[in-house]
C-alpha cells in the first residue's frame, strides 16, 4: 500500500536519471566514434613507414604566413607538386597556427603538413603529434637546424628555413657621430663604446628586443645557455649566464641601451626604424619591415659582437611538420623535399626573406643577397631555441621576469627560472 | 505532499494500476499529450546538451586527467589523475601555482574596482536620461549605449593607440604638464604607488616585512600590489562599455517606478534625494541584483581584452585566471591544469555570486518567511493533522481501492 502521490511524484523524479544516461550515451558515443581512431593509431614511432592511402593522395597544408608574398610562394610550389606528381595539395593560411593545430590534433583529423615553430615543437613530438621523418639528403641541412629538430635522437622533420640575429646600424646616425667601418663593434667593450657615441638626446645608442630571445645571445658570446639541450638539463645559474646578464644589465643602466617600450616601441625594429634607436638586434625579418614601413632609413648589418668566450647569435627556425594521424604521409614527405629544394629554397629568400636550410643553397643565397653575409655566417655559430619539452610556461615567466631586466638582480631571475624549469621537467 | 491533484492528474503521472472506464481513455490522452510534450522541448534539450552539458562534463573529466590534447580525452590511454592538477594550482609549490594565485590577485582587484564603477555609472547615467526634462533623449541613450554594441576587439585596438605612449592621452596629459607613463608597459601597482606618494613605504625597495612573507606562492608585497597601470586601462575599457548595457537595465527598471508613489513622497514633504533613496532605490532592488550578479559573472571572466591588447603582461600583472586557462592549454598543452582552472573559477563565481545574493535579499520578505515558520513550529499538531488530511483525500480521490 503506496501512496499514489509519492509514486507520482517518484517517477517524475526518475526522468532525471533517464536524460542524465541518455546524455552519458551520447557521450560515449562521441567518444567511441571518431576521434579514438586517431589516438589508437599512434603515432611517434620512427620504425613506421609513412602512412599512404591507395589513388592520388588530397594534401592539407596549413601554413602561419608572414604575407602575401610567404603565401603566393608556398601555394605555387605545392600547386607545381600537385601537377607533377598528380596529387592535390590545398595551402590554408592559419590565423592562430598553435590554436588551429592544437584542435586538429584533439579530433584526430590535424592538416597533413604544417609549419612548426621551434619553440613549439618538443610539446608536440612528445605528445606523439609528429610523424618522425628523414629526407634522404639530410645531411644536407645545417647540423644546428637538423638538433634544433631532435628530441631524444630522434629527428623529428625538415627544418623549412632559418633567420638568425645581427646588429643593424643607421648609417646616418653612424656618420653623424664621425663613425667608419672600423669601428664596427667586435666585442662587448666596443659595443658598449659605440653605444654611448650615437647616444643623443633624441636617440638611444641601441635597442634591445626584451625576453630571452635577445638577451640569449649575450649568454652564448660569454659560453653559456639556458639550458644544455643535448644533456637535458637546465644551466641558467652558471656564472657565466650571470655575468652576461649582468653586462647587459650595465647596457641599459649606462642609458645608452633602451628596451623598446623605453622608447615606445613594440619591437627593436620600430624603435630602429622610427631612429629612436641607432642600433638594434634583430632578424632576418627587419629586412621587411624595414622596406614596407620605413623605406627612407639607410642601415647596414653587421655581425653580432663577440663576447669573452667569441662569436655567438640565436637561431630561429621552423620546420615542415606531418602529422602522425595523417593517411598521406609518404606523400608528404615527398612535397617537403619539393619544398626544400636548393632552387626553391632561393626563391622563398627572394619573395619573403627567408634563408635556406641547406648548406647546397648557401652560395647562391650569399651571391644574391651580399649584404644578408652577417646573417647566414651566424647559422655556423648560432644556437637554436630550447626545445625541452614542458617547458613553455617557464619560458614565458622568464621572459616576463626579464622585462625588469634594468633593476632586477640577475641572478634571481636565473635561479627562479632554474628552480621552474627543473621542476617543469620532472613532471 | 500538501498539494491537492485532481484524479485524472494523478493517475496520469504515477502510470501504475490502470484505473476502469473513462478513466482509461483520460489516460492516453495525457500520455500523448507528455510525448509531445517531450518532443516539442526536444530540440532545446539536444542543443542544450550537446553543447552545454556534454562539454562540461568532457571538462570536468580533463580535469581529473592527463590528457594531453591528442585524441578523444575518454580514449583509453587517458589516465585519471584525481586531484593532481588542482593540487598543482592551490597546494603544490611552484610556477603553476604562483601563475594562477597571480592571475587571481589581478582579477581580484579588477572585480573589485570594476563592478562597482559599471553600476554607479550606470545608474547615474540612466537617472540622468530618465528625467522628464531632458532633451533630445533618443541620442544620449543612443550615445551612450554605443560602446556595448561594438565590438570588444575593436574597441580594444582604439585604447591601444589612445593609450599608447605617444597617443591622445598622453599627448593630453602633456598639455596639462603631466609626464604620462608608457600605459600598456608599466607594470608598478597603484597601491605601491599610492603607499609610496603617501610615505608609507618605498617601492623601489619594500619593506622586508612584507616581502619575506610568501602566502600560497606570492609575497605579501606582491599581494598588495593593487592593479596594475596596464590593468587600469583594461578597467577604463571595461567599465566604459558595459556601461551602456546596465543603463538600459536599470532605465527599463526606473520607468516602471510608478509616478504615484514619488509624487506621494514629495507631497509628504521628501527631498529629492530623500525620495530616490528611499523610494526609487529600493524599487530598484531586483535590477540592482541583476546587475551586480552579471558584472561579477562578466568580470571574473574577462578575457578578450586581454587576448588583444596585453597577452597578460607586462610582468603577468594583466594575466586572469581565463587568459591562464587558455594559454595553458593551447600554448602549453596542459589541458588537465587549464580545466581544472576553469573549474576553481565556477566555484569562486558561484560562491561570490550567492553571498552577494544573499547580501541583497529582501530583507522583510525574509523576516516574513522566518516568522511563518517559527509560527508553524509552534503549532506542530496542527501542521500533522492537515498533512494527514491532505493524504487521506488524495488517496480517496484517486479511487483508492487497495485499503
Amino acid at each position: 500500500m503506496t501512496n499514489p502521490l509519492t509514486r507520482a511524484a517518484r517517477s517524475r523524479r526518475a526522468t532525471v536519471p533517464v536524460l542524465t544516461l541518455a546524455a552519458l550515451s551520447l557521450l560515449a558515443a562521441c567518444g567511441g566514434g571518431g576521434f579514438d581512431d586517431g589516438a589508437a593509431a599512434g603515432g611517434g614511432d620512427a620504425s613506421a613507414p609513412p602512412a599512404s592511402a591507395e589513388g592520388p593522395a588530397a594534401l592539407r597544408v596549413l601554413i602561419a604566413s608572414s604575407g602575401d608574398a610567404e603565401t603566393a610562394a608556398v601555394t605555387d610550389a605545392a600547386q607545381a607538386w600537385a601537377e607533377e606528381s598528380g596529387n592535390t595539395a590545398e595551402v590554408v593560411v592559419a590565423t592562430d597556427i598553435t590554436q588551429e593545430l592544437t584542435q586538429g590534433f584533439a579530433g584526430g583529423s590535424p592538416p597533413d603538413l604544417f609549419y612548426v615553430d621551434a619553440g613549439a615543437f618538443p610539446d608536440y613530438a612528445v605528445n606523439g603529434n609528429l610523424y618522425p621523418y628523414e629526407l634522404d639528403d639530410n645531411d644536407d641541412f645545417y647540423p644546428s637546424l637538423r638538433e634544433t629538430f631532435t628530441l631524444d635522437g630522434t629527428q623529428y622533420c625538415a627544418p623549412k628555413d632559418f633567420s638568425t640575429l645581427a646588429l643593424q646600424i643607421n648609417t646616418a646616425s653612424w656618420e653623424a657621430a664621425g663613425l667608419t667601418d672600423a669601428d664596427i663593434p667586435t666585442t662587448w667593450e666596443e659595443l658598449q663604446t659605440v653605444a654611448d657615441t650615437l647616444t643623443t638626446p633624441d636617440q638611444a645608442g641601441l635597442v634591445i628586443g626584451g625576453g630571452r630571445d635577445r638577451a640569449g645571445a649575450f649568454l652564448v658570446q660569454n659560453g653559456g645557455f639556458w639550458v644544455d639541450g643535448a644533456e637535458g638539463t637546465i644551466t641558467a645559474t652558471d656564472e657565466t649566464n650571470v655575468e652576461a646578464l649582468a653586462y647587459v644589465q650595465g647596457l641599459l643602466d649606462s642609458g645608452s641601451a633602451v628596451l623598446p617600450p623605453d622608447v615606445d616601441s613594440g619591437w627593436g625594429g620600430e624603435a630602429f626604424g622610427t631612429q629612436r634607436a641607432a642600433m638594434t638586434m634583430e632578424g632576418n625579418w627587419i629586412r621587411g619591415a624595414m622596406s614596407n614601413d620605413y623605406p627612407d632609413v639607410a642601415y647596414t648589418v653587421a655581425e653580432l659582437p663577440e663576447g669573452p668566450a667569441g662569436k655567438g647569435t640565436l637561431l630561429f627556425t621552423q620546420c615542415w611538420g606531418i602529422a602522425a594521424d595523417s593517411p598521406n604521409q609518404a606523400a608528404a614527405v615527398d612535397l617537403v623535399s619539393y619544398l626544400t629544394q636548393p632552387d626553391q629554397q632561393i626563391t622563398n629568400a627572394e619573395a619573403f626573406g627567408v634563408m635556406p636550410s641547406r648548406q647546397s643553397a648557401e652560395e647562391d643565397y650569399v651571391a644574391a643577397f651580399p649584404d644578408d653575409a652577417p646573417f647566414i655566417a651566424g647559422g655556423e655559430y648560432g644556437q637554436g631555441p630550447v626545445t625541452l619539452p614542458g617547458l613553455v610556461p617557464a619560458l614565458a615567466d622568464l621572459d616576463s621576469q626579464l622585462e625588469r631586466i634594468k633593476t632586477a638582480d640577475p641572478a634571481g631571475i636565473l635561479e627562479s627560472f632554474q628552480t621552474n624549469a627543473e621542476a617543469a621537467l620532472q613532471q | 505532499m500538501s498539494t491537492v491533484r485532481t484524479p485524472s492528474e494523478a493517475s496520469a503521472t504515477t502510470g501504475t494500476r490502470p484505473p476502469e472506464g473513462p478513466l482509461r481513455t483520460s489516460k492516453g490522452r495525457f500520455g500523448d499529450r507528455n510525448a509531445v510534450g517531450w518532443l516539442f522541448v526536444s530540440p532545446t534539450l539536444i542543443v542544450l546538451g550537446l553543447f552545454l552539458f556534454v562539454p562540461i562534463v568532457m571538462a570536468l573529466w580533463v580535469s581529473f586527467s592527463d590528457w594531453n590534447g591528442r585524441g578523444s580525452p575518454f580514449a583509453g590511454t587517458v589516465g585519471f589523475v584525481g586531484l593532481d592538477n588542482y593540487t598543482r594550482l592551490l597546494t603544490d609549490e611552484g610556477l603553476t601555482r604562483s601563475d594562477f594565485m597571480t592571475s587571481m590577485r589581478n582579477n581580484f582587484y579588477y572585480v573589485l574596482l570594476v563592478v562597482p564603477a559599471q553600476t554607479v555609472f550606470a545608474l547615474f547615467l540612466a537617472v540622468v536620461l530618465n528625467n522628464q526634462l531632458l532633451k533630445a533623449k533618443g541620442f544620449f541613450r543612443t550615445a551612450f549605449y554605443f560602446p556595448s554594441v561594438t565590438s570588444s576587439v575593436a574597441i580594444s585596438l582604439v585604447f591601444l593607440f589612445l593609450f599608447a605612449g605617444t597617443g591622445v592621452v598622453n599627448t593630453g596629459l602633456d598639455l596639462l604638464g603631466i609626464d604620462g607613463p608608457i600605459w600598456f608597459a608599466d607594470s608598478r601597482g597603484l597601491l605601491h604607488l599610492l603607499g609610496d606618494g603617501l610615505g608609507f613605504w618605498d617601492a623601489g625597495a619594500p619593506p622586508a616585512g612584507l616581502t619575506s612573507t610568501s602566502i600560497l606562492g606570492l609575497s605579501a608585497w606582491q599581494w598588495l600590489s593593487g592593479p596594475s597601470v596596464a590593468l587600469s586601462v583594461i578597467m577604463m575599457l571595461v567599465v566604459w562599455t558595459t556601461t551602456g548595457t546596465f543603463m538600459l537595465l536599470f532605465l527599463a527598471a526606473l520607468q516602471d517606478v510608478p509616478v504615484e508613489v514619488e509624487e506621494a513622497a514629495r507631497v509628504d514633504g521628501a527631498s529629492r534625494w530623500q525620495s530616490f533613496k528611499a523610494v526609487t532605490l529600493p524599487h530598484l532592488r531586483p535590477t540592482m541584483l541583476l546587475v551586480i550578479t552579471l558584472g561579477i559573472i562578466g568580470t571574473w571572466q574577462v578575457f578578450d581584452q586581454v587576448y588583444v591588447m596585453t597577452q597578460g603582461g607586462p610582468g603577468k600583472t594583466t594575466l586572469t585566471p581565463a587568459y591562464l586557462s587558455y594559454s595553458y592549454a593551447f600554448e602549453s598543452g596542459q589541458w588537465g591544469v587549464a580545466a581544472a582552472m576553469a573549474f576553481v573559477l565556477f566555484l569562486i563565481i558561484f560562491v561570490l555570486t550567492s553571498l552577494q545574493r544573499y547580501v541583497l535579499r529582501d530583507k522583510d520578505e525574509a523576516k516574513d518567511r522566518k516568522l511563518e515558520r517559527q509560527a508553524a513550529r509552534r503549532r506542530p499538531d496542527l501542521e500533522a493533522r492537515r498533512a494527514h488530511s491532505t493524504a487521506v483525500l488524495g488517496n480517496q480521490q484517486s479511487g483508492g481501492g487497495s485499503l
